[in-house]
């Protein structure tokens, strides 16, 4: 079982929330080129170890949410709110203020 | 030294004495100098290393894997082969892997055991009955074997299903394709592999590659934890890895790993022919020869390299296959693994060349990339052999996501993802 640690609900099963996928920056829709939207769109990081994440709470909260998470153990080791803010706005970590709900602090790097 | 091969004679004299049987493949020591290096030791890239062997002559190639040859998504699929695509080209592509395999164990000398059983992809609503319709009359303008048949017949092929209206999800029709089937794929892996070893290709098992030396834009180098290797061609087919490998060059693949749960269950008598296909149920069923029943679903919801699974898979899948064959309430499952899916934004492959030169991929496999092993394994041998970009993989290219031109082949899973 993967534990979401969800900021305002606590711990959760995986399986309440939507994995929205990789934070990404999103560039300005005016002036970005065709290349940099689609860029935006199709290219993740897609790393073997940590990675900043937007996850969904929809059988709880009902609130997007940043989250630090290890892709080869799943251990989460930070999530915070993420506010109002759209997660299509931006990296959850360039919105600042958030609360550290840790629940594996110090889990091991690969 | 060829190994020798398999036939009758051979297995009478071997079952009276006590002559071991010659080695499948063998080891070798890391050259320093290959004219390729393939990365990934499944069914791309073994099938790869034959087809540049057998048909292109080019034999100094090393293949390479981390783990042991078939131990990733090769050793890992529900190993459901079929073509009943929905675009033209699809279909053509599909179609020859299919052609392939029909005669691969002749090929290879090799019993790959291709059971063509047929293939049945179950309709539960009028959507989906429509897009099957047209997916029958594209396979039968291509010569591919594929109808819609209703719930009567599908009652014929598949007594055990539950056909009655009085389902959550009442089963309407289905794509019925008699040329698909299943196949032992760790088969298809060894036989790749003798193949290419008897033709003079190096298969390197436990070996990691650890880095690409590039000179400017251009390889020059694959470094492993074996050693340095001198070589112009560096090829990826490593599947859920591939974006790893692809970072070593720089290169950013649209890809996202996904892991894709399969479970099996104890073996029971022979009574499901056809492989059954459940889109809107997320579930796919087929009969072993040996009797246990192979599991699959859709990938997990999350992106992941861990190859655990996990007890909702176990429980959604049980609930979906009851829906569809109630009477297997009392089956036991055996085991449950899970295997690496490189997702693309199309559910397409990515193949051909990249940004650097002589770095190669066939990659973005996801979850269809068994049954396209030989043709894309012949594809790509032709591509390194001969500079060219062969017509039939010429639409999966790399450069298609920053152009803006994605395939639309919404027949490539068989279930959603």
């Amino acid at each position: 079982m993967i534990l979401v640690p969800c900021p305002h609900c606590g711990p959760r099963n995986v399986s309440e929330f939507r994995h929205v996928g990789e934070a990404t920056a999103r560039p300005d829709p005016a002036s970005a080129t065709p290349a940099q939207w689609r860029a935006y769109l199709y290219l993740r990081r897609n790393p073997a170890g940590w990675t900043t994440e937007t996850w969904y709470h929809r059988a709880g909260c009902r609130a997007f949410f940043g989250a630090e998470r290890h892709t080869v153990t799943n251990q989460f080791r930070r999530s915070w709110s993420g506010g109002e803010v759209s997660p299509l706005a931006g990296t959850p970590a360039e919105l600042g203020g958030g609360v550290d709900a840790s629940t594996a602090e110090g889990a091991p790097e690969p | 030294m060829r190994p020798s091969r398999y036939s009758a004679l051979d297995l009478v004299r071997h079952g009276l004495g006590d002559r071991p049987w010659p080695r499948a493949w063998r080891q070798h020591d890391l050259a320093p100098a290959y004219d390729a290096v393939i990365v990934g030791g499944g069914v791309h890239g073994l099938a790869t290393a034959y087809y540049l062997a057998a048909n292109h002559g080019m034999t100094n190639v090393a293949v390479i894997d981390k783990g042991y040859i078939g131990g990733g998504g090769s050793g890992r699929n529900t190993a459901i082969i079929r073509s009943n695509y929905l675009t033209t080209e699809g279909v053509r592509f599909y179609d020859r892997s299919v052609k392939l395999y029909e005669s691969l164990s002749a090929e290879l000398n090799f019993n790959v055991m291709f059971s063509q059983r047929g293939h049945l992809t179950l309709a539960h609503n009028d959507g989906s009955l429509r897009t099957m319709r047209w997916r029958a009359e594209v396979n039968k303008l291509e010569g591919v074997d594929s109808e819609v048949i209703g719930p009567e017949e599908i009652k014929r092929l598949v007594p055990f299903m539950d056909t009655s209206t009085e389902t959550r999800y009442p089963i309407l029709g289905a794509l019925y394709h008699p040329p698909g089937g299943t196949i032992r794929h760790d088969a298809v892996v060894w036989g790749y592999a003798r193949g290419a070893d008897a033709r003079g290709v190096h298969i390197h098992q436990g070996t990691e590659l650890v880095g690409i030396e590039t000179d400017g834009d251009r390889v020059v180098g694959a470094l492993t934890d074996r050693g340095r290797i001198a070589t112009p061609i560096v090829v990826n087919c490593t599947a859920g890895w591939a974006t790893l490998i692809a970072d070593m060059v720089g290169v950013r693949l649209p890809i996202v790993t996904h892991p894709l749960q399969a479970a099996v269950t104890e073996p029971v008598k022979p009574f499901l022919g056809p492989v059954v296909v459940s889109g809107t149920l997320h579930v796919y069923v087929s009969q072993t020869d040996r009797g246990e029943l192979v599991f699959g679903a859709s990938t997990d919801a999350y992106t992941s390299y861990s190859m655990r699974g996990s007890l909702e898979f176990t429980e959604e899948l049980a609930g979906h296959v009851l829906e569809l064959m109630p009477s297997l309430a009392k089956l036991r499952v055996l085991r449950q693994w899970s295997g690496l899916c490189d997702i693309t934004p199309d559910f397409s492959p990515l193949m051909g060349v990249t940004p650097v030169e002589g770095f190669f991929v066939d990659v973005g496999w996801g979850t269809y990339g068994f049954k396209a092993g030989p043709v894309a394994g012949e594809a790509m041998a032709a591509l390194l052999a001969t500079g060219t970009t062969p017509e039939n993989i010429a639409g999966f290219d790399l450069a298609r996501f920053p152009e803006g031109r994605l395939v639309g082949e919404k027949g490539a899973a068989a279930v959603g993802h």
